[in-house]
């Protein structure tokens, strides 16, 4: 274990440094935006990431609140399953497309929506038990980091090219941070939580805030439509060379979030070990604790 | 606590009822709840006016968001009590292990705060027309919704929150730390309502929608968690 570790710190490291040569050096520079453009290499990859692991902690605290009842676990089973065949089937419907915002290829959208019930049973069978309560914490924490890099670099790019450091019109800034605030009050009430009830006190506070999201979306979306706001290129033509440094920062934020993530993993799988083991000790004295010692005494296996 | 026992405590309104006309006439009787929100959110209003100085055609423009966070914040005093009052004598734990619903106790404190609310509201909005000059341009009655809704849509999620909050270490802290940052697009749509209807400029329809839809939504998913955080251990 610890020598994948390493090697994987290894590629990850080796990752980042490319794709900061790509998009310090090889992306080329925007025709209207010139070199100040190029910190979205890690403003969207940062983004992408951060929203990635919000929906797997939804995910995690989803499947961690129905494993408590068998009953509730079968029947979300289907019903997730259900989801995913209704979604991908409405999404080549005539009159649903006609809601998907123009630019969206509703094959796109319908695999998003596959994605649902891939993620939850490969969550599921990956994450079993309180695993799944382990894996909420990481993810919301490191997708809080990530969050921050995109509400910072944000509005350094906002100001040299809006020339306004924050436009509280914009529908993507107001629903990233709201986000960010939900997943703030998330890590807050975890912190301020006795460990017993912690758990499913923090589920269902991130099943509420996924729940939020998209009306927070709307919201804003319809504030917006009376406001003036900045413009923002409307997405389209993009240099195939710009993509492609995008998608390899992406890949390389991944790797990175993904060591971090491992890392967070095992120290809250050994901090738990550790309080369980703390907890024997004092309720049966020194002949149980002799059982269950401490992790870090151990020897490395 | 000695009822007759051929009472039907299992069925879901009956036990709603019987707590909510609790949480009345205990309100009744203390006013705890009610005088602290309504000395509160009057301070808010004499502070705010201060403040912004209003003349009446700015104030159409910024009433709508100062009357909705004073409302906001009022509401957490009356929220935190929810729960603190069933701690005393464990009257909470005596609640888990009863055959009752855990929805009807949540019905119950939810509709008791919505009196609450509404009751605060319907004290404090002359007084705001009064401090503000305010003369409403729109159609007056679409207030009467937004208030419904949007009342509802704070304290469905308060009483939900609070629940939760009064199981954490610094409990009224928590509460306002857990609610507000969900409760955002509520308060967007209560304010952008409120705001359309006093100036008239704009149709108030799309937020009254939204609010409909927060409250449906959450109210669904406070309904279908409750019983888990009650239960938590």
């Amino acid at each position: 274990m610890r020598k994948t570790f390493t090697i994987l710190s290894v590629i990850t490291a080796v990752l980042l440094a490319y794709a900061l040569y790509q998009a310090l050096v090889v992306a080329p520079t925007d025709a209207q935006q010139g070199e100040v453009y190029r910190i979205i290499y890690y403003h969207v990859p940062s983004a992408w990431t951060a929203f990635l692991l919000f929906f797997i902690n939804f995910i995690a605290s989803i499947q961690y609140l129905v494993s408590r009842k068998p009953s509730t676990q079968a029947a979300a089973k289907w019903v997730v399953l259900a989801i995913g065949v209704a979604g991908v089937v409405a999404c080549f419907l005539p009159a649903v497309q006609r809601l998907i915002p123009a630019g969206m290829r509703p094959s796109a959208v319908a695999t998003t929506v596959l994605l649902i019930p891939i993620f939850y049973f490969v969550i599921g069978w990956l994450f079993p038990g309180d695993r799944l309560d382990v894996l909420a914490v990481t993810t919301a924490e490191v997708g809080v980091v990530f969050c921050t890099i995109v509400l910072i670099t944000g509005p350094i790019w906002a100001r040299p090219v809006w020339g306004i450091w924050w436009a509280p019109g914009d529908i993507r800034l107001t629903s990233t941070l709201v986000l960010w605030l939900i997943y703030v009050s998330y890590l807050v009430l975890r912190r301020f939580s006795n460990s017993a009830q912690t758990q499913m006190l923090a589920a269902a506070l991130a099943v509420f805030g996924a729940l939020d999201v998209p009306l927070v979306y709307f919201s804003i979306w319809f504030f917006r439509t009376q406001h003036p706001q900045p413009v923002i290129g409307g997405g389209g033509s993009m240099d195939p060379r710009m993509l492609r440094t995008l998608l390899d920062s992406w890949i390389a934020f991944l790797f990175f979030a993904f060591l971090v993530c491992w890392s967070r993993f095992r120290l809250e799988l050994l901090h738990r070990e550790v309080e369980e083991a703390h907890a024997m000790e004092s309720l049966a004295g020194e002949g149980v604790a002799a059982k269950a010692s401490l992790p870090l005494n151990r020897s490395p296996r | 606590m000695t009822g007759p026992i051929e009472s039907p405590t299992n069925s879901l309104w009956a036990v709603t009822l019987a707590t909510l006309v609790k949480d009345i006439r205990l309100e009744w009787r203390s006013k705890d709840a009610l005088n602290s929100m309504l000395f509160f959110s009057l301070l808010v209003v004499v502070i705010f006016s201060f403040s912004f100085d209003p003349l009446a055609e700015e104030s159409r423009h910024i009433v709508g968001g100062l009357i909705w966070v004073a409302f906001l914040f009022a509401a957490v005093v009356a929220l935190n009590q929810t729960w603190a009052r069933e701690l005393r004598n464990q009257v909470l734990d005596a609640y888990r292990v009863s055959p009752a619903p855990a929805n009807a106790l949540f019905l119950a404190k939810a509709l008791g705060n919505f009196i609450f609310v509404s009751v605060l509201e319907a004290l404090m909005t002359p007084l705001f027309v009064i401090f503000y000059n305010l003369r409403v341009l729109g159609p007056a009655w679409q207030l009467i919704p937004v208030a419904v809704l949007g009342t509802w849509a704070l304290v469905v999620n308060g009483t939900f929150f609070a629940a939760m909050s009064v199981r954490t270490r610094s409990r009224e802290l928590m509460l306002p730390l857990l609610l507000f940052p969900i409760s955002i697009p509520a308060v967007l749509g209560m304010v952008a309502a409120t705001t359309s209807i006093l100036t008239g400029e704009e149709s108030a329809h799309f937020w009254i929608v939204l609010l409909l839809t927060y409250d449906v939504v959450f109210t669904t998913a406070c309904l279908a968690l409750f019983g888990m955080i009650l239960h938590a251990e």
